[in-house]
């Protein structure tokens, strides 16, 4: 049967990442490609870059580094940030990446769905929707969760699936930085009627987060962190064996 | 040297990175002259199957590809390629294959238990029969798989599968034509393993 997969997303930005990595046995932890071989190499199932460069410059720095990092790692990558054309889906899966991951872009234009999954096929189109409780329900933010877009979530997934995603990441900004465990009842919702793979992100703060997440709502595809895997509090091969003890099928390198 | 066929479906870059990390000579080739020179091809390919055996019939690459591996050549197909060397599919509308491997694609939606998701996306493992390929390769090896569509009525030419709630064919072989259903290219260790293993056959 599938495996659950492990997820760790780098902020990349100029080049470097962020998000205060601290890693030992790392000659340069804030270097995305060391970093991406690292994490390839001890279990990661997949990784996600996700650019945070607002300039041009950034950006082109942003694409070289991908395709270092892309030549270097065999696992699948998507990339995200900043991608709300179809020329963004071009120029980042030249450079690499499998999947592409739209956002903010696919709010504002939402045609991008239907038009790079056609291109491109549903398999490499991720929509990442940053998702928050508003007075009962569950809106869809945008801007990297600055503005509230009003839009009810549910609906906005339903919509971003027929459209074309073929995988959604579901960021709680509930949950997110509080380490207290992923959004099990947002999760929940969503996996009720998404049919395509559904990944958790936002508030894994230690190893039986996973648990829980793939116990509690086993219908979640994968799980993603950042900070959690980036400061080394949780090894990838820890975090796998302690899955596996617990009866749910990972991949073991 | 190892031709990559390029025929304007999905991109090489994962592959020409894997060949370069094995340390084997791979070059990209667009035209059926190209085909008849290498000593090995990899088909490759994503998207839909009707679409991708238009786009490989342009310049007559797909006749190439039929002589060549009547002369022996060993051929990998991945993915959507792997689907090609198949007598059919029924994606959108029945189409004709390269007719390499005897059997046929077909959707898996209908022949899955209600709770699975389609596209199987993610890895899953292989239970291998013996096989070159997969020289070294330890049981149960996880490998990386994203489908919707999957080759049936091919038992006799199938050297792996892996269970999404039934048997699904991962990987077939009929003397030097061969198939994988997963993407090698993005498997970790293991799918650069079977790179080489193929590079050695």
């Amino acid at each position: 049967m599938i495996t659950k997969r492990i997820i760790p997303c780098l902020d990349v930005r100029d080049g470097r990442v962020v998000k205060g990595v601290r890693f030992q046995g790392l000659a340069d932890v804030s270097d995305p490609v060391e970093l991406a071989a690292h994490y390839s190499e001890n279990g990661a199932d997949e990784l996600v870059f996700y650019d945070i460069t607002a300039s041009a410059e950034g950006r082109k720095l942003f694409t070289d580094v991908l395709r270092r990092a892309a030549s270097t790692i065999f696992i699948p990558l998507t990339v995200g940030g900043g991608i709300s054309t179809l020329d963004d889906f071009e120029r980042v899966l030249m450079s690499g990446a499998d999947k592409v991951s739209v956002n903010s872009g696919a709010i504002t234009h939402p045609e991008i769905i239907r038009e790079s999954a056609k291109r491109y096929g549903s398999q490499c189109v991720v929509l990442s929707v940053d998702c928050a409780r508003v007075n009962g329900a569950f809106h869809v933010f945008r801007n990297g969760g600055r503005i509230d877009t009003g839009m009810d979530a549910l609906e906005w997934i339903r919509r971003g699936i027929d459209e074309g995603a073929g995988e959604i990441v579901l960021n709680s900004m509930d949950t997110d930085g509080v380490r207290s465990g992923f959004d099990l009842p947002m999760l929940s919702a969503v996996c009720d009627f998404a049919e395509v793979p559904v990944i958790a992100s936002g508030g894994a703060g230690g190893i039986k987060d996973f648990i829980t997440l793939f116990q509690s709502v086993p219908k979640v595809d994968a799980g993603l962190a950042a900070s959690i895997f980036h400061f080394g509090e949780v090894s990838i091969q820890d975090l796998k064996e302690q899955l596996a003890a617990a009866g749910i099928l990972v991949r073991r390198v | 040297m190892i031709g990559l066929i390029d025929y304007g479906v999905g991109n090489l870059f994962s592959l020409v990175s894997s060949f370069g990390m094995i340390g084997e000579e791979a070059d990209i080739v667009r035209t059926p002259e190209e085909v008849r020179r290498a000593d090995k091809l990899i088909l490759p390919g994503v998207g839909a199957f009707g679409d991708a055996r238009q786009k490989l019939a342009v310049n007559g690459m797909d006749e190439a590809l039929t002589e060549a591996a009547r002369r022996g050549t060993p051929i990998l197909g991945i993915c959507l390629g792997m689907q090609m060397l198949f007598e059919s599919s029924d994606e959108f509308g029945l189409h004709e294959g390269l007719g390499l491997i005897p059997g046929r694609i077909t959707a898996m939606q209908p022949r899955l238990p209600g709770n699975l998701k389609v596209p199987q996306i993610g890895w899953n493992a292989l239970i291998c029969e013996p096989h070159p390929l997969f020289q070294g390769i330890p049981e149960g090896a996880c490998v990386y798989f994203v489908h919707s569509y999957s080759a049936v009525d091919c038992d006799p030419w199938t050297i792996a599968h892996t269970e999404y709630g039934i048997p699904v064919t991962a990987a077939v072989a009929r003397d030097n034509v061969l198939g994988t259903q997963f993407h090698p290219e993005k498997s970790g260790r293991i799918g650069l393993a079977m790179l080489s293993n193929f590079c050695r056959m």
